[in-house]
């Protein structure tokens, strides 16, 4: 395999699900340099230039292929911005896989921003997964601001699974889309945050073609002292369908504040937000209870079944 | 064998102390079925929450198989194998049927034996199984699954808190017929309905009438049935009494 240390290794599995080389198209990116990469014939991974970062080449019509560009950091004090663009080919349907994991054992703070760019061509699908996970004793913060732009040309769909459930103390999530007529854009989004930890996150959606459709739903736990802000807008330009959601528990001392926002622009446009924020119901616990569990093991079910 | 010594339970209803349950004591013998009933409001529910150790009693003691539980915790009866079936079950965000069912058995069931618990409450498995147990579930489909996990216990006192209510009493004539099999199956084991419903009576081996927080009458079904107030029995479809709030949409 490659050059990479255990701890690398367990990073990779948290955040990619990967125990071995990926099949397909790789780039594994490891204290800010290239660990191995793969492109394959319908897939081109190359180096930017001008700024750090990959482009990511997908001819048209390719099917059944995947992407996995895992980063992961274990030097303490490290900070780096990655520009990543995809450029997904007409018709195309694929798996991009990404994620990052820093463990800090340091008494620095790491960061990584990765700012992503999907130029999803007419009627692609592409089904976009990731992780974040954060590990080690350090002092030092780990640290995550990831940007994503979604342009959506006619009748393509993205999927959109963000997963962010340890580790990591500090996120400015963005996201921004544009939508033409027929695009689909689903997020679900899934979050969960302790000790101290402070995750923002932003979406912008623009609807602004005809009979497009936004889905963007929310997951969140907020524990100890952690502070969490969801603020999503849809915009709707067109006749098209938008619904955002946030729902929240809140344990502890922790602290959401949700945002959820609507602009219609076209008397066509139909928009929903719903927003939810509670803690654990007291007989959802009993009833745990009832069938054996501990109070703290039924939280734990409840909290691992509602970040599902 | 569960044994209550002199239990009572007070609320403080503004500043005053309002008994809910005053000096009950009573027996749910091994290998019996026994079926506690009265009038809505008289404690039957809190009794049933007193056992299964969601309220503590202000007043006397609690013992199961000759052990005071009286300060044990819910997770602690239930591990010592109490069960309890909640009158208005409970839903859950992202939690599968499986998943609860298999916390009830307290092992990695396969799919196919959580599946068994679902038919024998009248579900089709396979549409359940996999679905989340919540506000997409009817009120009768989540009762018949609360009933499920707790039959999943394979508990030594089953306790089911008006497994009637919320479910049309059509569906309730089927489901009468799933308490009728855990009597037959009782072994070392023994079950506490409260119920108003004439057919789950009928199986009694003993009966409790709880009102306004004591016990009125017990003793066997023989001695006690025939002196049941008409008023509180629930015929299924035959009769023209039916308790207020029990669903009688389908009479």
């Amino acid at each position: 395999m490659l050059k990479l240390d255990e701890i690398q290794k367990r990073l990779l599995r948290e955040v990619a699900d990967l125990h071995e080389v990926p099949e397909g198209a790789y780039n594994i990116r490891s204290n800010s340099a290239s660990a191995g990469r793969q492109s394959t014939a319908n897939i081109e991974i190359v180096s930017k230039e001008d700024v750090s970062g990959l482009e990511i080449r997908i001819k048209p019509g390719t099917k059944n292929e995947s992407v996995h560009i895992p980063v992961v950091m274990t030097q303490s004090g490290l900070k780096e911005v990655v520009y990543n663009d995809f450029f997904i080919g007409e018709g195309a349907d694929v798996v991009i896989v990404a994620g990052c994991g820093i463990d800090n054992c340091g008494n620095q703070d790491s960061q990584h921003d990765g700012i992503h760019r999907f130029f999803v061509g007419k009627n692609a699908r592409i089904r976009y997964v990731e992780k974040h996970y954060g590990s080690g004793t350090g002092s030092g913060k780990r640290i995550l601001n990831p940007g994503t732009e979604v342009y959506m040309e006619e009748g393509s769909y993205a999927e959109m699974e963000m997963v962010q459930i340890k580790g990591v103390d500090d996120t400015e999530r963005t996201t921004t889309a544009e939508l033409a007529a027929g695009a689909k854009l689903v997020v679900r989004e899934r979050l969960m945050t302790h000790g101290d930890q402070r995750a923002i996150s932003t979406y912008v959606v623009k609807l602004n073609g005809e009979n497009s459709s936004a889905d963007v739903v929310s997951r969140s736990v907020a524990r100890d002292h952690s502070f969490q802000k969801f603020d999503a807008k849809i915009v709707g330009n067109a006749a098209c369908h938008g619904h955002t959601e946030c729902d929240s528990i809140i344990m502890d001392e922790g602290r959401i504040l949700a945002v959820p926002a609507l602009e219609a622009n076209n008397v066509d446009a139909a928009l929903v937000h719903e927003a939810a924020i509670g803690k654990i119901a007291g007989e959802q616990l009993i009833k745990l209870m009832t069938l054996g569990l501990t109070a703290a093991e039924a939280e734990e079910q409840i909290i691992n079944g509602f970040l599902q | 064998m569960l044994e209550l010594k002199n239990v009572s339970f007070l609320v403080d209803d503004e500043g005053k102390d309002k008994e809910i349950i005053r000096d009950v004591s009573l027996t749910v013998p091994d290998r019996k079925l026994v079926v506690v009933t009265g009038p809505n409001g008289g404690g039957k529910s809190t009794l049933a929450r007193l056992i299964a150790g969601i309220e503590k009693p202000t007043a006397g003691r609690i013992f199961f198989n000759g052990e005071d539980i009286t300060d044990l915790s819910i997770t602690e009866r239930a591990q010592k194998g109490i069960a309890y079936a909640f009158q208005q079950p409970v839903r859950f965000k992202g939690i599968r049927v499986l998943d609860l069912i298999r916390i009830a058995a307290g092992k990695t069931l396969s799919v196919s034996d959580a599946c068994q618990y679902l038919s024998s409450v009248g579900l089709c498995a396979r549409d359940y199984v996999d679905r989340e147990v919540n506000a997409s579930l009817s009120g009768g489909e989540l009762k018949r699954i609360e009933i499920a996990t707790v039959l999943a216990r394979k508990a030594v006192l089953s306790v089911f808190d008006e497994p009637e209510a919320g479910i049309d009493l059509w569906s309730f004539r089927n489901l009468t017929e799933v308490f009728q099999r855990m009597r037959g199956d009782i072994r070392d084991s023994s079950i506490l309905i409260i119920s108003h419903q004439e057919r789950i009576l009928n199986i009694a081996d003993e009966i409790i009438v709880i009102k306004g927080g004591v016990v009125e009458k017990q003793g066997s079904r023989e001695e006690v049935y025939p002196h049941l107030m008409r008023a509180e029995i629930a015929e299924v479809c035959e009769g023209p009494y039916t308790p207020a709030g029990k669903g009688d949409a389908e009479c």
